[in-house]
């Protein structure tokens, strides 16, 4: 029997029996279908998360108070405090030649509030570059100004949410809210930003970091963000900030230093994992799909005994019919594997117009994986019903026993 | 061609031993025509299985075309039915799904013969038969007797040496007896 034949045979077989077949086809295309949507799911996350801290400048340094141990052990017995960033620790960093600028970022929050408005806002206290460093547009007005970051300028620049609340339908600009016991001037409003690293941008008000120092009456930084000079300049400046800083710590280095790079590696992994665990979840109705073929097979040869006995009175040797079977469950799971891989792919397409934002797209590995696994568990569990077809005697196959 | 010698088949049943053949023993020349006849359960079904290579005897030897067949492997006992055999079974045993030319076309194509040649020869003796007009027609479109036709097409197609009938009229109502020209055909016998 040649190879063309046994196709042709099977595909008669499986056309024989519509709603067998139809059944086993929806099976396995469910199975697929939700490996692919649900990694499209985890890739789509993925490439939303990482690609929102990528928007933020992919040489981006950021210096925090304390040194995070990333490597175990117990916490040193004479507690080590750390000392506080400072603005001068700040100006510091720009000696290096690997750093284009820096912004000191103070942060807190306090009442604000114009005529009887108030509302509670995250102020934040920098310098004119936190603007270019964070990639701040403005809707109106402009940010705050290139002045000696010693100086507290009484003016101030408003979240997008923040003037909506306070304002409303009247204009912000040149007004003064209060912010907490002091009263600062309207210079700017930014765009609507959305949630970046953690905090909403439109619910802010920013403020020159030393108004922001003397409103919350605290010398220290909550952070430096620094920029460096290029990509390939990025390890330099990280090596530069922690000598720089030590240097200006009596020699101890009490700060964490991440880059942009390393946090969006880490979620990148994150997610990497989570879609991982989600093809797996998926990939279990794979094998489910895989027994309902076994099943449904292990019936349809107690029902076609007599055509397998038939087969075998005929001449066709055992390792003959055990092909025929299992080019049932071949072909059954390989149009069930790619009709779920378009079903999935339809239904990442009516998610990527439902949500456009969402990069919903399912990786290569996952479809591949999915057909590959969808298809194998087709044929290993093929395997059992077609062994059983094979070893069927044929007399008593052929009188139906 | 077919010699049997001392052949015997046991069968089980409970703790008792039946036997469906003893000591049987027979010769058959080519181009010989031989028939059997016997009453209900004497073991002539038995008989043809074991000529025909579906069974195996429990004692005795086989030799067919001069070759001991009596403990080949299944492969190879699989290959001379292939070649060398044709089967009319008692119930026909047609495929209902596939039509009278794919039933006939079946032990052409387990010999894997190429396309061409297989329809050819299936329209061959679907014409030999009178029964080209049903050749597109599935078994239960068929009456008795040209169901009989085709199980006899099938069993011929291949040209086997030895063709094995086992009770083909045996299925058919009286009208349908005298409708088969297949057998008659093949045996030369009415």
């Amino acid at each position: 029997m040649r190879g063309a034949d046994v196709l042709r045979y099977s595909v008669h077989a499986l056309k024989g029996y519509p709603v067998r077949s139809v059944l086993m086809l929806v099976a396995m295309a469910i199975g697929v279908a939700a490996v692919v949507l649900l990694t499209a799911l985890g890739e789509g996350a993925r490439r939303y998360v990482t690609g929102q801290f990528a928007s933020l400048g992919s040489h981006l340094l950021v210096i925090l108070p304390g040194r995070s141990e990333t490597t175990g052990g117990h916490p040193p017995i004479l507690g080590e405090t750390p000392r506080d960033l400072t603005l001068d620790d700040a100006f510091a960093l720009l000696r290096s030649m690997h750093i284009r600028r820096v912004a000191p970022v103070v942060l807190g929050s306090a009442p604000a509030s114009w005529r009887r408005r108030e509302r509670e806002a995250s102020v934040i206290g920098s310098t004119a570059d936190f603007q270019r460093i964070r990639y701040l547009k403005l809707a109106q007005g402009h940010f705050l100004p290139e002045i000696d970051p010693r100086k507290a300028a009484a003016v101030c620049v408003l979240g997008a949410t923040v003037r909506a609340e306070l304002f409303g339908p009247e204009a912000a600009l040149g007004q003064w809210v209060r912010l907490g016991d002091r009263r600062f001037r309207v210079i700017g409003v930014l765009a609507p930003q959305g949630v970046s690293i953690g905090l909403d941008l439109d619910e802010v008000v920013i403020v020159p970091v030393a108004s922001a120092q003397a409103l919350f009456d605290s010398p220290s930084l909550f952070r430096i963000l620094a920029e460096a000079r290029s990509r390939e300049d990025l390890s330099g400046a990280v090596a530069a900030s922690r000598e720089i800083i030590r240097d200006r710590h009596e020699g101890e280095e009490d700060v964490t230093v991440i880059t942009q790079d390393a946090v969006i590696g880490t979620l990148d992994r994150i997610f990497r994992a989570l879609t991982l665990t989600v093809a797996g979840i998926a990939g279990v109705s794979l094998v489910v799909a895989g027994i309902l073929i076994m099943n449904v097979m292990l019936v349809a040869i107690s029902e076609s005994r007599e055509e397998i006995g038939l087969l075998k009175a005929l001449g066709a040797a055992s390792g003959k019919i055990q092909l025929l079977f299992l080019a049932e469950a071949g072909l059954l799971s390989l149009t069930g594997a790619l009709l779920g891989a378009g079903l999935g792919l339809i239904g990442v397409w009516i998610g990527r117009q439902l949500y456009p934002a969402l990069p919903l797209a399912p990786p290569a590995w996952a479809m591949a994986g999915a057909l590959a696994v969808g298809v194998g568990a087709g044929i290993l569990f093929g395997v059992l019903p077609a062994r059983r077809a094979a070893r069927l005697d044929p007399i008593q196959a052929l009188s139906g026993r | 061609m077919i010699r049997l010698q001392a052949i015997e088949r046991r069968f089980a049943v409970g703790d008792e031993a039946v036997y469906a053949l003893n000591g049987v023993s027979l010769n058959v020349e080519k181009g010989e025509y031989l028939s059997i006849m016997g009453p209900s359960g004497s073991g002539k079904s038995t008989l043809l299985h074991i000529i025909g290579l579906l069974d195996r005897p429990t004692a005795g030897q086989y030799w067919l075309a001069g070759k001991d067949v009596t403990g080949l492997a299944d492969e190879e006992r699989a290959q001379i039915r292939r070649e060398k055999i044709g089967f009319v079974f008692q119930l026909f045993h047609l495929v209902p799904r596939l039509t009278a030319a794919g039933n006939v076309e079946l032990p052409l194509t387990l010999a894997g013969l190429p396309r061409e040649e297989r329809e050819e020869r299936v329209r061959e003796i679907l014409a030999a038969y009178g029964l080209s007009a049903r050749a597109r027609h599935v078994p239960s479109q068929l009456s008795g007797g040209e169901r009989q036709r085709v199980a006899i097409a099938r069993a011929t197609v291949t040209r086997p040496e030895i063709l094995l009938a086992d009770e083909p009229t045996g299925n058919l109502d009286r009208g349908s007896g005298r409708e088969v020209t297949g057998i008659d055909r093949v045996f030369g016998h009415p």
